[in-house]
């Protein structure tokens, strides 16, 4: 089918799944990039990093970028630790805190979600309310208040911030769920004396992996953001452990005399989310045939 | 339809009842005593028992909590620790800020610029509209705040970096907003001088919110693009402005405005981070504040604000799709 799209669209006159088809190979290929760097980054980021991202160098104070080749490529900080090191750990920090969230809140958010719209009645009614009251908060408002009660720590922080991101599972789940139980096959396997439990497993499951896959994609971006902007209020993570947020927090007061303090760690943020959103833009292209159709970015 | 928007105000009761609970509670177990961090730490064990009696701090917690509901009732909230007055005069002074940095650029910008880019599909603009879109979107918005003060005002020099106004430009203020209050006064100087001080914060904030608004109107209008009234409009000969912005864009706001309300929510948690980011004087910078403070009487009535104006302003939305669209009824 896909094969079938794709050769279309290089014959014939580009029309608006043609003209979608090449863009949406760009946007997967520069997404796809960036999450690997990402990826590798975070992950061999001791090995990558010039130096210990704590290690302060009081002779080396606030001097600004020196190039490719230099002692300090990015410059140094107020305190002399170098800004290169620390955007490289900080890497780890967010691809640790954006996997846990998104496989944790997309465990729980999955597993509510089918049993809310399989079972329906008063378990649904319970599981939609806690929906709601979670739905009615700020995000970052709920995620200040659980970490102002559990205090910083990066374990505390994937916590809050999976409390606010099981919901969007849970909606999109459930809603699919309905309609999934009663369709023949769902019938069907009930009719052969399958168990709830086989069922949700069998064939629920697997029918609602490709939207939650999207919506992991979309949490990975939101979480990394989310992160960056406690540990910026400096609820998040404690302040010895270098993260992208917390160099910004710290550069602020450097805003007027090293531009490149807040500069660098920002770019990341920016970069990272924006290669998450290109990819999770692409595999909703991909997977949602009606946006396919309107031949649209959303 | 009033049956049913009363049904649902009265289906957010509970709600917001259990958020109040849950906030109340969780503020309380947070570490941190309030009587030593707005007194100080070396306040003897006297003043503090008495700041704590003249809080209610000493009486047991469901008492506490029940005093809050009763205030709250009265839509007092009880009174601020640290500013010694009822929390909802504390809040209604720094509201308007927010309001108004918040509604400037996003509502504003994003919805012409989306129903622009989207009568035009594929076309430069609409190419730029959704590379700035998705730029919007992956931006966070207290660094973008970080870069527009390192640029404009550090730079260029050519914007305030804090605060609302310069000290004495703003004439007497009737409904708190400042750019509307000057407009009323015909106080052309402090119009511009709030438009240079609402300038970057409002971007910093409204440029997330922006790019989603201007995806969602934007592939809500080519939808609409492609229905056969609008082929049949062509057909009558109707100019092709009339089309977009009578026939099209009446009908492709639904999923454009219950994304508005939707994404309300990440702009009031964006609010909390740009006033902070700017000494913007809202309520977002006074959560802060009575955080850092442990003010739980303030920490709860402004979450309470927040959730209740996100609760509400959604239900109004879902009056609003009957008011588009008339073939919708309740």
């Amino acid at each position: 089918m896909q094969s079938l799209t794709l050769e279309s669209a290089t014959e014939k006159a580009p029309g608006p799944v043609g003209r979608l088809v090449p863009r949406l190979h760009a946007k997967a290929f520069t997404g796809g990039l960036i999450v690997l760097t990402f990826i590798v980054v975070g992950i061999l980021g001791p090995a990558l990093a010039p130096y210990d991202p704590n290690k302060q160098e009081l002779t080396a104070m606030t001097k600004p970028p020196q190039g490719i080749g230099a002692i300090h490529v990015l410059g140094t900080d107020n305190l002399g630790r170098d800004v290169l090191s620390r955007v490289i750990y900080g890497a780890r920090v967010s691809l640790l805190v954006a996997f846990a969230v998104v496989f944790i809140s997309g465990f729980i958010g999955i597993s509510l979600g089918a049993i809310s719209g399989y079972f329906g009645g008063k378990t649904d009614f319970v599981i939609q309310k806690l929906v709601e009251v979670v739905w009615a908060f700020p995000p970052l408002l709920l995620g200040i208040t659980i970490m102002a009660f559990l205090g910083q720590g990066l374990f505390n922080l994937i916590l809050a911030l999976v409390v606010q991101r099981w919901i969007s599972y849970c909606r999109v789940v459930r809603g699919q769920a309905l309609s999934l139980r009663t369709r023949e096959f769902v019938v069907a396997s009930r009719c052969l004396g399958a168990r709830n439990a086989q069922i949700i497993l069998r064939h629920i499951l697997p029918n609602v992996i490709q939207t939650s896959l999207v919506i992991g994609t979309f949490a990975m971006a939101s979480a990394i953001i989310a992160e960056a902007s406690l540990s910026f209020l400096g609820v998040g993570v404690p302040p010895e452990i270098p993260t992208w947020g917390t160099m910004l927090a710290d550069a602020r007061i450097y805003i007027s005399t090293a531009w490149w303090l807040p500069l660098f760690p920002g770019l990341c943020i920016f970069v990272t989310v924006l290669g998450i959103n290109l990819l999770g833009d692409a595999l909703r292209d991909l997977l949602d045939p009606r946006l396919k159709r309107a031949g649209s970015g959303i | 339809m009033a049956i049913y928007l009363v049904q649902r105000l009265a289906g957010t009761i509970p709600v917001l009842l259990l958020i109040s609970l849950l906030v109340f509670l969780l503020i309380h177990a947070a570490p941190g005593d309030p009587t030593l961090l707005l007194l100080g730490e070396e306040t003897n064990a006297a003043e503090v028992a008495k700041a704590k009696a003249h809080w209610g701090l000493d009486r047991p917690l469901y008492i506490q909590y029940l005093k809050f509901v009763a205030s709250t009732l009265t839509g007092e909230f009880g009174k601020s620790f640290k500013y010694a007055e009822p929390v909802s005069n504390v809040i209604k002074a720094r509201l308007p800020a927010t309001i108004e940095l918040a509604i400037i650029i996003a509502i504003v910008l994003a919805i012409p610029l989306g129903v622009w880019a989207g009568s035009k599909p594929n076309s430069w603009l609409d190419n730029v509209g959704t590379t700035f879109g998705l730029f919007g979107i992956s931006m966070p918005s207290f660094w973008l705040g970080i870069m527009l003060i390192l640029l404009l005002a550090g730079v260029l020099n050519i914007l305030p970096t804090a605060g609302r106004s310069t000290y004495g430009i703003a004439g007497p203020q009737t409904t708190g907003f400042y750019l509307l209050d000057s407009l009323l006064q015909k106080n052309w100087k402090a119009v511009w001088d709030a438009l240079t001080h609402i300038c970057m914060p409002a971007l910093a904030l409204g440029v997330n919110m922006l790019g989603i608004l201007m995806r969602v109107t934007r592939s809500s209008v080519l939808e609409v693009m492609n229905e056969e009234y609008v082929v049949t409009a062509r057909a009558k000969g109707l100019r092709e402005k009339n089309i977009v912005w009578r026939h099209v864009t009446s009908n492709a706001l639904i999923p454009v405005i219950t994304v508005v309300g939707l994404e309300l929510g990440t702009l009031l948690s964006g609010s909390i981070i740009v006033e902070t980011v700017f000494a913007w004087p809202g309520v977002g910078s006074l959560l802060i504040t009575a955080l850092n403070s442990r003010d739980y009487p303030l920490v709860t009535g402004i979450v309470i604000t927040y959730t209740a104006a996100f609760v509400v302003i959604n239900l109004v939305i879902d009056g609003l799709y009957a008011v588009i669209d008339p073939r919708i009824r309740y």
